[in-house]
């Protein structure tokens, strides 16, 4: 089924199950430590060996020799791989360095071997017997030496933000020195690791030539196609499967040397393997959302309506890579004749930088939004009047392009209601709660909307279930129950009558989980397929499908009802289709909006920041359902609390390597962090999208959240922060008096 | 360090084997020598996991964690950072929640394990998962049972009158307080950020518990 007009009236309207708060499907096995993640599946491969992956010590340089005799010899070896011995290997696609290193070095902590015992005990002493000479070489790994030099570089996520090189609207330089109120800072953002719960883990086996992986991928095409180009082979002897996934937020988007190295580890023992990562590897072997320098320039008239604006992010990567398109955001936000927009790319040798949910805006609105709340200040305007003074309801860069639906001021009026907005006082410092300082912060949130083609293929059982299967994944999204709440809706049955089966590459090709794209992308698909599925059930049942109504378990049609369960009395009936997409993403700009609001408190004695509220109000199409929704949004608060005071890798300048890679030095926010958070969905249903209607909103959630934080903790203290994460000791030496404050 | 079958190890010569193998992981002649000797002697070990007694004979090295894990296939207890860092790996033995990543099998011989899988079944869960499941206080699912078997603990150790570091008042009984619940459960990190869920769903059996 193609999308490519509007969509008019369908069954989703009816939202009898869809839209509905829903319990998750899968809640029962997950909370009973049940569902099964890669490296416990027993079943599927009994007997399997233990791999232990050695990663680099160097960042860069190559391997002179590798002596594996040690090791060879330890008990309960079976085989030990480097490159000495894995065969010729491509490279995937999507990956920037390669995933076995040898004889050069890329980076620090690339997999160089792979140790393959009885035990995990084993392997993992043996490990530590494999000699490896290194030749250091120099590499760069400090972005603020390289960035001066870097060359202009536009690029994409390859998850849906996209920032050209150079972009420009108008005449930026002379508006920008015409205009009486100008704003000229620059922010910058650390090196950020997904830190997802489940270490990278695949279980492997080989029947031939034909290979199996149980692996913990959120896009199953995409390591499909890259692990048989990188093992050289026909991608029909693969299958890839992945039917639960703890955690990813874009690190599992790409193929990862887990997988590859088990393939290899039991190619090489002639017996399946396990491997998982060790969570001290994890923040160097695999990707993370670079670091940016970001300079922002607003000009605006004494009114507040902003005349010039200039965005410019430098970020770094490996040789090949891509840059952090952090100024995608202010391509579309706000409205301003004269426009700058600059993407510069450093080239450094530290591990691979790529998508962390919300590749692109989340860095770049920590910076573009605290910049708002500078210039609202310097315009003595309230910051959430500021916005609204600069919304924009068409493209700025092509004016006759509008949004599909663009609802950013009713979030933000919405927002400051509810949050008592009125109580902050604009003048920063002044409000206190005992030997706390409190302060109140507000922030856009923005993130493109995208639709990626999805299949699925349903299935009608003669007990009357609905299967639902497709290579689509849940990384904790809510993918089987949205999917669950679809077919329901279509079919007209009730959830308990519908099965979900995902994450297989053996089903047919979906959009996969990241840039906010799955639950509207694979409901999608779900969505068409369903339709030939009720072509299929009325013509069995000699009915005119364009005429028939399917509800409560019955096929409606000129007031007589049938059992659809009679449909199938013969025989299941199959139905697969995979939903592609027109030109109406083109026609209209397709995007989701919300507003942020924080509350902080900062230690008047130590200038700890702590928050107390947190708020969005989010604008995301039709929300498919609001318990799952809520539960990606308040989580994608969290992320961006992690991101606003903690969140930073730690570069060793001098070896080129994060230093705190492991969940103690690199610090996410923990329970005591996080307050009781609010979250509203405004009533949308956005026709240009998709059948579905709805938007994604998984990303949108994070979007803003830093700079809210920042906002709140400047309104707090009155000193302004430009450098992420906002530990204390960047402000504490600037704090107001604490002898003041208590006369006060 | 060496052993015979029926040895019960005291905490104390586990602790000075597990510096001696420090101390000979950084000689790597040393080192040599102790990989190229025979397989580690195996050790007898009984634990008792949700009621089922298990007699087994580990490599000591084995974690707890990785003997649910991988001897007794009770794959529930989930290993998030095999580091004490993230509390995946909770589970309770008697009585008391402890990370089963930092201590090692032949450490607990005869104790008694409680796992998710001993909390409840899909069809009968206990109402800390029930509340999970309802206040929807997780999302990709992997520290989850974790953080239920810690919430389980916490409200065991309110009730005892165990302090925290937030307990203002040591004279009054201890209250589950949302501050106390949050200071409590801190050890358990969730990354799909579920806290305000799981905080609620807590509050929720605790409220029926009280």
């Amino acid at each position: 089924m193609k999308f490519d007009t509007p969509a008019g009236p369908n069954p989703i309207d009816r939202m009898k199950v869809v839209g509905q708060p829903h319990d998750r499907v899968d809640g029962p096995l997950k909370v009973t430590g049940t569902a099964p993640y890669a490296y416990e599946r027993h079943a599927v491969a009994p007997g399997a060996l233990y791999g232990f992956i050695l990663g680099a010590a160097i960042a860069k340089g190559r391997i002179a020799a590798i002596d594996t005799r040690r090791a060879d010899a330890a008990p309960g070896v079976k085989a030990v791989v480097s490159y000495l011995n894995a065969g010729p290997l491509g490279k995937g696609g999507k990956n920037t360095a390669k995933l076995l290193a040898g004889p050069e070095v890329d980076h620090y902590h690339q997999a160089v071997a792979i140790v393959v015992a009885d035990t995990f005990e084993q392997a993992r002493a043996a490990a530590r017997l494999i000699d490896v000479d290194y030749v250091r070489g120099s590499g760069a790994f400090d972005l603020a030496a390289a960035a001066p030099t870097a060359p202009l570089t536009g690029g994409s996520s390859k998850e849906g933000s996209a920032a050209p090189k150079l972009d420009r609207v108008g005449d930026f330089e002379s508006a920008f020195a015409a205009a009486p109120v100008t704003l000229d800072a620059t922010y910058t953002t650390p090196d950020e690791a997904h830190a997802m719960m489940e270490p990278f883990a695949t279980i492997a086996a080989w029947d031939g030539d034909r290979l199996t992986v149980w692996t913990s991928n959120q896009m199953i095409n995409w390591a499909h196609e890259d692990l048989a180009k990188t093992l050289g082979f026909a991608p029909d002897k693969l299958r890839v499967d992945s039917p639960f996934i703890g955690g990813g937020f874009g690190g599992k988007l790409f193929l990862r040397a887990d997988a590859v190295m088990a393939a290899l580890g039991a190619k090489a023992a002639g017996r399946p393997v396990k491997v998982a990562m060790t969570r001290p590897m994890m923040f160097n072997n695999a990707t993370h959302r670079p670091a940016t320098i970001q300079r922002i320039r607003l000009g605006a008239e004494r009114s507040g309506k902003l005349t010039a604006i200039a965005h410019e992010a430098t970020s770094g990567d490996l040789p090949g890579g891509s840059p952090e398109t952090a100024t995608s955001q202010t391509k579309l936000l706000y409205a301003a004749p004269n426009r700058l927009i600059g993407q510069r790319l450093a080239v450094l040798d530290l591990p691979e930088g790529n998508a962390m949910r919300a590749p692109g805006e989340a860095s770049g609105l920590m910076a573009l939004e605290i910049a708002m709340d500078e210039m609202a200040e310097k315009l003595g305007l309230d910051p959430v009047e500021f916005r609204i003074v600069n919304d924009t309801q068409v493209d700025p860069e092509k004016p006759g392009r509008q949004f599909s639906q663009r609802q950013l001021v009713r979030c933000l009026r919405e927002g400051a209601e509810r949050f008592g907005w009125r109580a902050r006082d604009a003048q920063p410092g002044r409000r206190r709660d005992g030997d706390t300082l409190i302060g109140l912060g507000v922030a856009t949130a923005f993130r493109n909307n995208i639709n990626m083609k999805s299949g699925a293929r349903v299935r009608l059982g003669g007990d009357g279930v609905v299967t639902v299967e497709t290579d689509m994944t849940d990384i904790g999204t809510g993918s089987y129950t949205v999917i669950a709440q679809t077919a329901a809706e279509m079919m007209g049955v009730g959830l308990d009558r519908v099965v979900v089966r995902l994450g297989d590459s053996d089903f047919p090709t979906s959009s996969g989980s990241g840039g906010q794209w799955g639950g509207n992308s694979s409901t999608s698909g779900v969505y068409a397929a369903c339709v030939k599925l009720r072509e299929a059930v009325a013509q069995r049942l000699g009915l005119d499908p364009a005429a028939c109504d399917f509800a409560d378990g019955e096929v409606r049609s000129g007031g007589r009802g049938v059992a659809l369960t009679s449909a199938a009395r013969d025989g299941e009936l199959v139905a697969d289709d995979t939903m592609t997409y027109g030109t109406l993403g083109k026609q209209y700009q397709q995007s989701t909006f919300g507003a942020h609001f924080v509350e902080v408190g900062v230690d008047a004695y130590t200038g700890e920041i702590r928050v107390r509220r947190m708020l969005a109000v989010c604008a995301a199409g039709r929300i498919l359902n609001p318990k799952t929704a809520r539960s990606q949004v308040i989580g994608a608060m969290t992320m961006g609390v992690g991101g606003a005071l903690m969140e930073e890798l730690v570069v060793d300048t001098r070896f080129g390597f994060f230093v705190n890679h492991d969940l103690a030095g690199y610090e996410v926010p923990v329970h005591a962090d996080i307050p009781h958070q609010e979250v509203v969905f405004l009533d949308e249903a956005d026709d240009k999208v998709s059948p579905m209607k709805a938007k994604g909103v998984g990303e949108l959630g994070l979007c803003g959240v830093g700079a809210a934080v920042a906002n709140a903790a400047y309104n707090a203290t009155g000193v302004r922060i430009r450098d992420y994460p906002l530990t204390l000791d960047k402000h504490l030496d600037r704090l107001p008096e604490v002898g003041a404050m208590r006369r006060a | 360090m060496e052993c015979t079958d029926g040895l019960h190890l005291s905490r104390r010569g586990v602790l000075a084997g597990g510096v001696a193998s420090v101390a000979v992981a950084a000689a790597p002649a040393a080192e040599a020598r102790l990989a190229s000797a025979a397989p580690p002697a195996m050790m007898p070990v009984s634990l008792e996991v949700n009621g089922r007694h298990h007699d087994l004979r580990l490599d000591p090295r084995t974690t707890l964690l990785d003997t649910l894990r991988d001897h007794l296939q009770l794959t529930g207890t989930k290993k998030g950072c095999d580091h004490g860092q993230c509390g995946a790996c909770t589970v309770i033995v008697n009585g008391h929640r402890i990370n089963s990543c930092l201590s090692l099998a032949v450490q607990h011989d005869r104790d008694r394990i409680t796992t998710i899988e001993g909390l409840g079944t899909p069809d009968r869960l206990h109402p800390m998962q029930a509340a999970f499941v309802r206040h929807d206080g997780f999302q990709c699912g992997y520290c989850t049972p974790g953080q239920i078997c810690s919430a389980v603990a916490v409200l065991d150790e309110i009730k005892a009158g165990i302090p925290s570091h937030v307990s203002h008042d040591l004279a009054t009984p201890m209250r589950p307080t949302n501050t106390e619940l949050r200071e409590r459960m801190s050890g358990n990190i969730c990354r799909c950020g579920a806290y305000s869920n799981i905080a609620e769903a807590i509050t929720e059996v605790a409220g029926a518990a009280a």
